[in-house]
């Protein structure tokens, strides 16, 4: 199976985006090779600030940039773009509604050997209560690429949640991204199973393996958090009666909170949520640190089945 | 260059006036908000958008427009005065301050009021929001406006302000000019006492940035350093204006407690008293 990391995707579809339109400007605070900005810097140094290590000013900067009329994607790892910099992109950039993207790479435990201080658990959650953000995490390399095309149209500050390993290619060139419309990849009658960002394919990985033991289930890939998909989630929840939603993120106020959300709202079925439990990461190998932390396909597998028994 | 003689002077300075009588007013009638860095700044604002900056209160957003940008965002009430008195909005509408609905928000807010460039009031952003748009004006070619903003001396003890103040010097943002109002107190007291930024000047020199002291209520002295600030190419201009809390209502000057309250009933007639406004002009 075809793999990319889904920041490979990200510094791809920036250069096609810098040829595309002269507005987009690309801001890093001395992370480029990892974020993979540094495409852009070499071909269009002109519409590139490196900002050093200085992430609150990159921020700022961004914000004086599309209050000129730039559209700025501005990037670093995520546990800076949104912890470091946290209130000047509330203030400067969400409380202001400019359209300044903030591009997030190395998102989650899979950030690997470099440890808990750098992988972030907690982003979704932060950005997604900041009114006026948006909040997207692509699943893989096609999505992330008509992700980006599709931020740069949205007017206002949008948080994209990128990951660092490769990982599945699961859609190819046909795929119709729309901010905010989740993606039903599978149909299914038993339980739904919503997952966002790398932990799609292991939702589509755990189905095969439910149907070989007689379980159907859905797969949706909820590539928007903010604003979620709240009429997909209330069908499913009708349609199949029951929900695993499954994100490398901290299990409160992710995917899981915004899903719980809406079907306590709309229609109460069962819901479990899988994810990071209230804890930090810690120092491996991407692979292990997903099993390590229950983000395997065998844990999704061994959850659906609890959870379809609780119907 | 621009002629800077007598009149012209005279000029800015009973602009000045005005907008330090619609900041007694618009903060007696509001009954909250932060006099003393207000009027500080009075004179700053007022060389600026009444004798620097070109700007158009009919197109407020045209493209060639010099951008104020106050990232001392607490001092909304000399910006809202100077926008009033420049004729981006009615000087009525400047009773509005504060009160529910109202656009004239406690910070400022480019979403709601025409001809203010950026939202701000969280210390620290401002500038970094310019440092910003000079960027964007070098990468549209340069040359076509200018960008200027002003800062509190209780503000640069946020570390963001280094950061923008490196970047600016480090892309030679010749187009930015900001202003330090040097009044030495802040909210908790005397600068010196709370979290010195001392000394000032050379910090900005440090940073890579041409840099002016001056008389920060002698308009005499503002005029120069901003043409000064033209002519600078290569970096950033600083301009270190020494100013005094509070300045114009004698029971406000040097008083840290002036920062953030509004004058009651009583206060708000002395003041505008002294700034020559009723029964007993000055």
């Amino acid at each position: 199976m075809e793999k990319q990391a889904t920041r490979d995707a990200y510094g791809k579809a920036l250069v096609e985006l810098g040829r595309k339109y002269s507005d987009v400007v690309v801001l890093d605070a001395d992370l480029s090779k990892s974020t993979k900005t540094a495409d852009f810097a070499k071909i269009f140094p002109n519409r590139f600030i490196n900002a050093g290590i200085a992430e609150q000013n990159m921020m700022g900067m961004a914000a004086g940039l599309a209050a000129s009329g730039k559209v700025p994607f501005a990037s670093s790892f995520a546990i800076f773009a949104t912890g470091r910099a946290f209130e000047i992109v509330r203030n400067s950039l969400a409380y202001a509604n400019l359209s300044v993207k903030i591009c997030a790479t190395h998102a989650g435990i899979t950030v690997g050997e470099d440890g808990g201080s750098h992988q972030s658990v907690e982003d979704l959650a932060i950005m997604r209560c900041v009114p006026n953000i948006t909040v997207v995490a692509p699943a893989d390399g096609t999505s992330t690429r008509k992700a980006v095309e599709a931020v740069y149209h949205h007017s206002g500050p949008v948080y994209l949640r990128l990951g660092r390993p490769a990982v599945p290619v699961l859609y190819d060139e046909s795929l119709d991204f729309q901010i905010g419309r989740g993606i039903e990849l599978r149909g299914g009658k038993d339980a739904t199973l919503i997952g966002c960002g790398i932990m799609v394919a292991k939702c589509l990985e755990a189905a095969d393996r439910l149907r070989e033991q007689g379980i159907d289930v859905s797969v949706v890939d909820m590539h928007t958090i903010k604003p979620i998909d709240r009429d997909l989630i209330a069908r499913k929840a009708h349609d199949t009666g029951a929900i695993l939603t499954v994100e490398e993120h901290s299990v409160l106020g992710g995917l899981g909170g915004a899903v719980c959300e809406v079907v306590c709202e709309q229609f109460p079925v069962p819901v479990m949520r899988m994810g990071i439990e209230d804890r930090f990461g810690q120092s491996g190998t991407p692979d292990e640190l997903l099993e390590y932390y229950g983000l395997s396909v065998d844990m999704i597998v061994a959850n659906t089945r609890i959870l379809v028994s609780k119907k | 260059m621009r002629e800077i003689t007598e009149s012209t002077i005279q000029a800015v300075e009973a602009k000045a006036l005005s907008l330090r009588r619609h900041i007694i007013s618009m903060l007696g009638e509001a009954g909250s908000g932060h006099t003393g860095g207000s009027l500080s700044a009075a004179d700053i604002v007022a060389c600026l958008y009444f004798w620097e900056m070109n700007v158009d209160p009919h197109q407020p957003q045209k493209p060639d427009r010099d951008r104020f940008v106050l990232s001392k965002g607490h001092a909304a009430p000399v910006l809202y005065a100077a926008l009033a008195e420049k004729g981006f909005f009615p000087v009525t509408e400047l009773a509005g301050l504060r009160k529910l609905g109202n656009p004239l928000q406690g910070h400022p807010d480019m979403r709601k009021v025409p001809g203010v460039e950026a939202s701000t009031g969280s210390l620290g952003q401002g500038i970094s929001w310019a440092v910003g748009m000079a960027l964007a004006e070098k990468m549209n070619g340069g040359g076509s406006y200018r960008i200027y903003a002003l800062l509190g001396d209780g503000e640069i003890e946020e570390g963001l302000v280094w950061e923008a103040l490196m970047a600016a010097a480090h892309y030679k943002l010749d187009n930015l000019t900001a202003f330090l109002d040097h009044n030495r107190l802040q909210i908790d007291g005397p600068i010196s006492q709370v979290m010195s930024p001392e000394p000032v000047a050379d910090k900005f020199r440090a940073f890579g940035w041409e840099t002016l002291v001056i008389d920060g209520h002698d308009i005499g002295q503002i005029m120069p350093a901003l043409e000064l600030a033209r002519s600078t190419h290569g970096r950033p201009t600083a301009i270190i204006a020494e100013t005094i809390k509070g300045k114009g209502c004698s029971f406000m000057e040097n008083k840290a407690e002036w920062h953030g309250t509004a004058p009651n009933r009583e206060q708000t007639i002395q003041a505008l008293k002294e700034l020559g406004i009723g029964p007993e002009p000055v």
